[in-house]
């Protein structure tokens, strides 16, 4: 066994033990490990967003290079503060709305385009023509899979008569998907578990020795 | 060592084809080479004024590049120079100009889907506000919601609401904050305490305006606590860790996850259900609804949480928004059965989009 030496990895080895205790129950090493990490995280976000975001691109364009332009974002950006005097509160709708339009004018397309083009695309039954009876049968399941479950998310009708059979076959084909990522993403949860205990257990008691 | 390189200069014709690749922002040229001989090296090279930019080194006797980052300002000249024993040759295209497009008309058929979604929204839209009733069939989840609120008031604890993780721009996150206002005026009316811890400083502002306005609707605007909607912070598991404490130290009844969330969903719907509280999750976020489905009472699947704000709220535009799509929906069922029959008889239709 041999401990480690090196204070960060004493103080990340006891933050993680103080987090681990949550599993136990609430209490103050859980208490003060969770202030620390949320006021860790902002901290370090507000200085991440200042050196990658607001000077690099808004206050050296604008007061260094002297573009003009940055003026427009600059405003914006201030209008987003009025919001702490409630007299002016009302210059947040000008930012909001550029936003959700400029998003909504970006996004829109592209939405169409790789949620429903591409998806409509791999979604229509191939010529059988020169293909293995395997892959026929694979994207016909596609089919009766992409139809049924979009019927279930259908809401101008209620499940009932005709519409109940084939919406519990979409329902079906929900949950096999959904059991599949589950079962795929707990197995990169454990891994990330491992990575915790062989720190704990490596880089700070070392009592593993190929990780000491 | 000295090679006595006998230099040929060629035109260019049948060995380099510079185009312009249509509906661009005139910034890309597409460059075909065909080198007539076996050769030992070749460069390719492009031209612009006095300025001589190596492109490629082909190793093949023919092959297509595109050259990007031009501007449709200049005119640009490709040199293809080919080394075989001591001969040098160079071929030299003519001067091409790339052309910048004012709109991409390749895009065409897909703006015709978007005119045609529009008009069925609009048609709709029309429906609704003519006065005439929309059916929406119930949800599951959404009937809950009520039974969820009045559970906490029994309790007298409070509710808490988690309106995801993502910004304002996400569509989940406009759906949760939606439905956050019909949950806050619920809240009011049985004077229940409802906390919303927020990730995103924009929809922190939009959030705490929406229980804001609620409370006023109701006409209790002292119930409304400033304090009750917070930032927490943008650390997406330092916010998971807060959300876990909070929900044991308040001690919440009732927990709602609407929105976007990723891998921190298990453990806030986890942690919620280990204090014994009524959950209701809700998420487009496909990989994350398996965890929610598992941990909480009742779970809006991907498009049943946009559903949600329509049928709470029974606005007309969100009612006629959703109408619309499910006339979309039956539309792209019946192309996908009709392209599907057609291509079963060996005819194939792409319509332009695909």
């Amino acid at each position: 066994m041999h401990i480690s030496h090196d204070p960060w990895i004493w103080i990340a080895a006891i933050l993680t033990l103080a987090i681990f205790s949550f599993l136990y129950k609430d209490n103050p090493f859980f208490k003060m490990a969770e202030h620390i990490f949320v006021g860790v995280a902002t901290g370090y976000g507000f200085v991440y967003t200042w050196n990658n975001g607001i000077y690099p691109n808004l206050l050296r364009p604008l007061f260094v290079d002297h573009q003009i332009l940055f003026v427009i974002p600059f405003i914006l950006g201030l209008m987003y503060l009025s919001v702490v005097v409630p007299k002016f509160a009302y210059f947040i709708r000008w930012p909001f709305a550029f936003l959700l339009g400029v998003g909504s004018g970006l996004s829109i397309p592209l939405a169409f385009r790789a949620s429903l083009v591409e998806q409509i695309k791999y979604t229509i039954l191939p010529n059988p023509h020169g293909m293995s009876m395997g892959l026929f049968i694979n994207a016909l399941l596609i089919l009766i899979g992409v139809v049924t479950v979009v019927l279930y998310f259908y809401f101008s009708t209620p499940h009932e008569g005709v519409m109940k059979p084939v919406t519990k076959v979409g329902i079906v084909f929900l949950m096999v998907g959904f059991g599949a990522s589950f079962g795929y993403t707990i197995m990169a949860r454990f891994s990330l578990l491992v990575g915790r205990f062989e720190f704990l257990l490596g880089n700070w008691l070392g009592v593993l020795p190929w990780l000491r | 060592m000295v090679l006595n390189l006998i230099v040929f200069m060629l035109a260019a014709s049948g060995v380099l084809k510079v185009t312009d690749i249509p509906n661009d922002d005139g910034s890309r040229l597409k460059v075909e080479y065909l080198i007539p001989e076996s050769f030992d090296s070749a460069f390719l090279y492009r031209v612009s004024g006095d300025k001589s930019v190596l492109i490629k080194r082909p190793t093949n006797k023919e092959g297509v590049i595109v050259d990007m980052g031009l501007s449709y300002k200049k005119e640009y000249r490709y040199r293809l120079v080919v080394y075989a024993d001591t001969m040098k040759k160079e071929y030299e295209s003519a001067l091409v100009k790339p052309r910048a497009s004012w709109f991409d008309t390749s895009q065409f058929p897909l703006f015709i889907v978007v005119i045609l979604y529009t008009g069925l929204l609009l048609f709709y839209l029309q429906h609704a506000r003519s006065g005439k009733s929309l059916y929406l069939r119930p949800i599951a989840g959404l009937q809950a919601v009520d039974e969820a609120v009045g559970r906490a008031t029994e309790m007298g604890r409070p509710i808490l609401y988690v309106p995801g993780l993502s910004s304002i721009s996400d569509v989940a996150t406009i759906a949760a904050l939606n439905i956050l206002s019909h949950v806050t005026k619920k809240a009011g009316e049985y004077e229940t305490k409802i906390l919303v811890p927020v990730r995103d400083p924009v929809v922190y502002t939009i959030a705490r305006e929406i229980v804001k306005e609620a409370y006023y609707s109701i006409g209790r605007p002292d119930l409304y606590n400033e304090n009750d909607v917070f930032f927490a912070t943008d650390s997406q598991f330092g916010y998971a860790a807060h959300v876990s404490g909070t929900m044991v130290r308040e001690k919440t009844a009732t927990n709602f996850f609407l929105g976007m969330f990723w891998a921190e969903s298990l453990i806030l719907s986890e942690t919620g259900a280990s204090t014994g509280a009524i959950q209701i999750a809700g998420t487009d976020a496909v990989t994350q609804l398996p965890f929610f489905i598992v941990t909480c009472d009742y779970t809006l699947m991907g498009e049943e949480l946009y559903a949600a704000s329509a049928y709470l709220s029974k606005e007309p535009m969100l009612t006629a928004t959703l109408k619309g799509q499910d006339a979309m929906k039956i539309i792209i069922l019946v192309v996908i059965g009709a392209l599907s029959i057609l291509n079963l008889f060996g005819v194939h239709v792409t319509l332009g989009l695909f």
